[in-house]
């Protein structure tokens, strides 16, 4: 069979760090074919080299056979090649059919878009590859996997024959992504090359007929899934044994650290989103919420931190603070490690030590009365880098200079070194590299032995299971199940997150 | 990065953006037929010449606090374009009081000054409560809160308070408002000058206003930089969300920002009232605006609005040669202060995004060789 991909030496610097170091690469024509590393391992380097969106410093690409050379996405169209995206690109307000022809809308005579012509097209393409979508549906009414979908037509309505998926699995539950699978599958069968990054080794394995392993920018193996277990692929990633995310031994405490009750929040239009929730987090106990995103866990999480008004009782360790404002309540121990870094977590332009004073900055070392200490803060802040192994130059360095892994090890220095009662930890490891995570998972345990008292929410559901001394399942707005970490399983877990699972589970 | 290369990153932005706007109006007034150099040396000499600077100096001083006053907006990434009409208003006001009281003379100056700030404070704390409370663009709020002033409130007081009989007086010829007496009136720093220099010809005077706007400078560079208050701005400007999450009350530091915003605003026609001993029928308008490119070319720096200040004042000043000269014409000077701004937004993004990269390599640097 002839490769539809050839890789050949791929090189890649950028300053101080070789992403792709001689890569060589194969993809047969109608395979499917996963790349596997971990965060930083250079795949992101090499699949945007492969779709113009970067150029190597050296190496030759070869797509059908045909050297070629890109310098724009658009030129690796042209070849057939097409990009998913991890983050969605759509327009929540258009139509799929909109959304799908934007950017390449077939026009009729003076310019006007041709829709039924679009139209035409999409329900081809939609016939040959045995994906089914409403084009009259409005993008922001779908779920994650059906935009996914969209992304995935979005790409073959351009011609492609060759897909790069960028770590797809990533925002699906467990039971989207059999969906998914499936999807891929009538993709290979109707003739196309599919490349898929993704570091879940389950899911590799289950899917792809190549896997080529990549660690530190270089192409380490390429095998066949039967002839390797996950095990294998987990030491041929990270070059030793994966770190599981386990808490070792109950720490829990009974005493109260953190009471709500009756939480209510309504959204600006009236909705309700989250509905008389009653939680309870004692010292020493990590509480995990699992829920598929927009089920309220935000909300939640907004709510105790006072950045969204909410009806019902909030106690932090005795005292009452349903109406303290945001600094009020972290002055009197809330801890807050956000969803999204770069939203709510950083001043992206500003040094590392601003940043560490952010929340804190009325509380020693950062201030002292009406002012700024640069000095205490200073040290504070390189004490973090210290214990919290923040990897920077200097503690005056922009936030925005360091890797999204040493960002994550800044922020939950930041809030842990300050000893909050309470930790509100949202996805505290999205997105950073194997060993960012082992530190920061390391830190939480290490608290959650000294009596802090953590909510975690993560869509990781192994890092929930793993860490977690109790977990609570949010489905639109409510909590539906209280569950047990040492005797669920990802799937079971994943059914309830749905709400294809109403039963109450054991607590 | 050295620091060396950190200062000369620093400037490489305001300065190219000054050399490229001389070109750029070089190659105006040659294909109007003005020679560049003869239009350029007629401006130098002229403000070599004592009096001048006196001058440039009486017109940087207000557009210094005018620039501060739209950089603390800046800073918390708030538009402040409504300070034409907070400092018209305010002058107009504090004139009026100033005028028609009578205290001791430091009692007097300080009344002055609390009615300027106050009056400035208010109209610009209008944009601000109607951004928390209906969340109306402080942009749009401000340029018709602009409108009512300018055109029409202060027309309106300066008619209604103006010397010597009001609305009924009637007269013809258009007069100020009540005129102040000494004793509120801030003291020229000629004597000053003086001791360093000859003495100073041409009744020009060097407005007391410019200490004024020195600890304008200094206060503005404490609050931003050292306080917590400062720390929670900048926090704002940069990044809302997070500064929300790390407990910085968003609609209160709205609020507070146009309020000191304003405040600083209306100092901004004192200089004006303080040297003419009234607020004229004729005042000097359009400060608001200058103040905002000062403010832009300045990088809301404290010193960076200074020297910005001083720039666009020597332009304005020294520009009055050129008709007597008739080496140019004076219009050059907008071209000039126009292609400033232009080719400053321009090159500081492109300063940016050099030093950016420069940084990001720097802390990519220090992780090659420190184990994975």
């Amino acid at each position: 069979m002839s490769n539809a991909i050839e890789l050949v030496g791929i090189t890649k610097r950028f300053p101080g760090v070789v992403a792709n170091d001689r890569v060589d690469l194969s993809v047969e024509e109608g395979e499917i074919h996963a790349i596997c590393g971990e965060n930083g391992a250079g795949k992101s380097t090499l699949m945007k080299i492969l779709y113009g969106m970067q150029q190597p410093d050296e190496g030759e690409m070869r797509v059908f056979g045909r050297a070629v050379r890109f310098t724009s996405p658009t030129e690796a169209i042209a070849a057939g090649i097409g990009m998913v995206h991890q983050h969605f690109m759509l327009a929540d307000q258009l139509t799929v059919l909109e959304n799908v022809i934007l950017g390449a809308e077939p026009t009729s005579a003076g310019g006007r878009i041709n829709f039924g012509t679009a139209r035409r097209h999409l329900g081809e393409v939609g016939r040959a590859y045995g994906l089914t979508v409403d084009p009259n549906d409005l993008v922001e009414t779908l779920e994650v996997g059906e935009r996914q979908r969209i992304e995935i037509i979005k790409v073959l309505y351009r011609g492609a024959k060759i897909l790069i998926l960028d770590e797809p699995t990533a925002v699906l539950v467990p039971h989207e992504v059999d969906e998914l699978f499936r999807n891929l599958r009538d993709l290979k069968a109707a003739g196309s090359t599919i490349i898929f990054i993704d570091h879940k080794l389950a899911e590799v394995l289950a899917i792809a007929d190549t896997i080529t392993v990549i660690r530190q920018g270089r192409t380490i193996a390429t095998v066949k899934p039967a002839d390797v277990t996950a095990g294998d692929l987990a030491e041929l990633m990270v070059g030793s044994e994966l770190p599981t995310p386990t808490a070792t031994g109950s720490t829990v405490t009974d005493v109260v650290a953190l009471d709500v009750a009756k939480m209510t929040v309504r959204s600006s239009d009236g909705r309700l989103v989250l509905d008389d929730v009653s939680l309870r987090i004692h010292r020493g106990e990590v509480l995990g919420v699992a829920g598929v995103e927009g089920n309220g866990q935000s909300e939640l999480i907004d709510a105790i931190m006072g950045i969204t008004p909410s009806t019902g009782t909030l106690a932090l360790a005795g005292d009452d603070i349903s109406h303290a404002s945001v600094r009020r309540r972290r002055e009197l121990g809330l801890g807050y490690i956000p969803q999204d870094r770069h939203l709510e977590g950083l001043l992206l332009p500003a040094p590392l030590w601003e940043n560490a004073a952010l929340g804190h900055q009325t509380q020693r070392p950062f201030g002292r009365g009406p002012w700024i200490d640069r000095e205490g803060a200073r040290k504070r802040t390189e004490e973090i880098r210290e214990e919290f192994d923040v990897r920077t130059p200097n503690v005056d360095v922009s936030a925005q200079a360091l890797s999204g892994g040493n960002q994550q090890k800044l922020i939950v220095g930041r809030e842990m070194s300050a000893d909050p009662i309470v930790l509100i930890a949202a996805h505290p490891t999205r997105g950073i590299d194997v060993g960012a995570q082992a530190t920061v998972w390391d830190k939480l345990r290490t608290a959650r032995a000294n009596g802090m008292a953590t909510l975690l929410i993560s869509a990781d559901l192994d890092e929930l299971i793993g860490l977690s001394d109790s977990i609570i399942v949010v489905f639109r707005g409510k909590i539906t199940a209280t569950l047990d970490p040492a005797t669920i399983t990802p799937r079971e877990l994943g059914e309830f997150m749905t709400g294809s699972n109403q039963t109450e589970g054991a607590a | 990065m050295t620091p060396l290369r950190r200062i000369v990153l620093r400037f490489a932005a305001p300065v190219s953006a000054v050399v490229f706007a001389l070109v750029m109006s070089s190659v105006v007034l040659l294909i109007s037929g003005s020679s560049p150099t003869n239009a350029y040396g007629d401006m130098i000499s002229h403000a070599s010449k004592l009096e001048t600077m006196i001058d440039i100096l009486n017109r940087a001083t207000p557009f210094y606090i005018s620039g501060i006053a739209a950089a603390i907006g800046f800073r918390m990434a708030l538009f402040n374009i409504g300070v034409e009409g907070q400092y018209l208003l305010a002058a107009v006001f504090a004139a009026h009081v100033g005028g028609v009281v009578s205290l001791p003379p430091v009692l007097h100056v300080a009344l002055i000054f609390v009615v300027a700030m106050a009056v400035g404070a208010a109209y610009s704390g209008v944009a601000g409560v109607l951004k928390v409370t209906r969340g109306i663009n402080e942009v749009i709020s401000t340029i018709m809160l602009n409108a009512i002033a300018v055109s029409g409130l202060v027309a309106f007081l300066v008619k209604r308070w103006q010397a010597g009989g009001g609305l009924a007086s009637g007269s013809a010829t258009r007069v100020g408002t009540t005129p102040i007496d000494e004793s509120g009136l801030l003291p020229t720093l000629n004597s000053f000058v003086e001791i360093f220099t000859r003495d100073i010809r041409s009744n020009k005077e060097l407005t007391g206003m410019l200490v004024v706007a020195v600890v304008v400078g200094i206060a503005y560079y404490v609050v931003i930089n050292r306080t917590r208050f400062g720390f929670d701005l900048r926090a704002s400007g940069i990044n809302p969300f997070a500064a929300r999450a790390g407990g910085v009350p968003p609609k209160r530091m709205v609020v507070t920002a146009m309020l000191i915003s304003g405040a600083i605003a209306g100092l901004v026609g004192l200089t004006e009232v303080m040297q003419v001993g009234s607020f004229s029928a004729n005042p000097i308008r359009g400060l608001g605006f200058t103040g905002i490119a000062v403010a832009l070319l300045g990088r809301n720096s404290p010193i960076g609005v200074g020297i910005a200040a001083l720039v666009f004042a020597f332009l304005d000043v020294s520009s009055g040669v050129l008709q007597f000269t008739g080496a140019a014409s004076r219009e050059i000077v907008v071209i000039i202060q126009g292609i400033i701004i232009l080719a400053a937004v321009v090159s500081y993004e492109m300063v940016r995004r050099i030093s950016d990269r420069e940084e990001t390599k720097s802390a990519a640097a220090a992780l090659v060789g420190s184990p994975a």
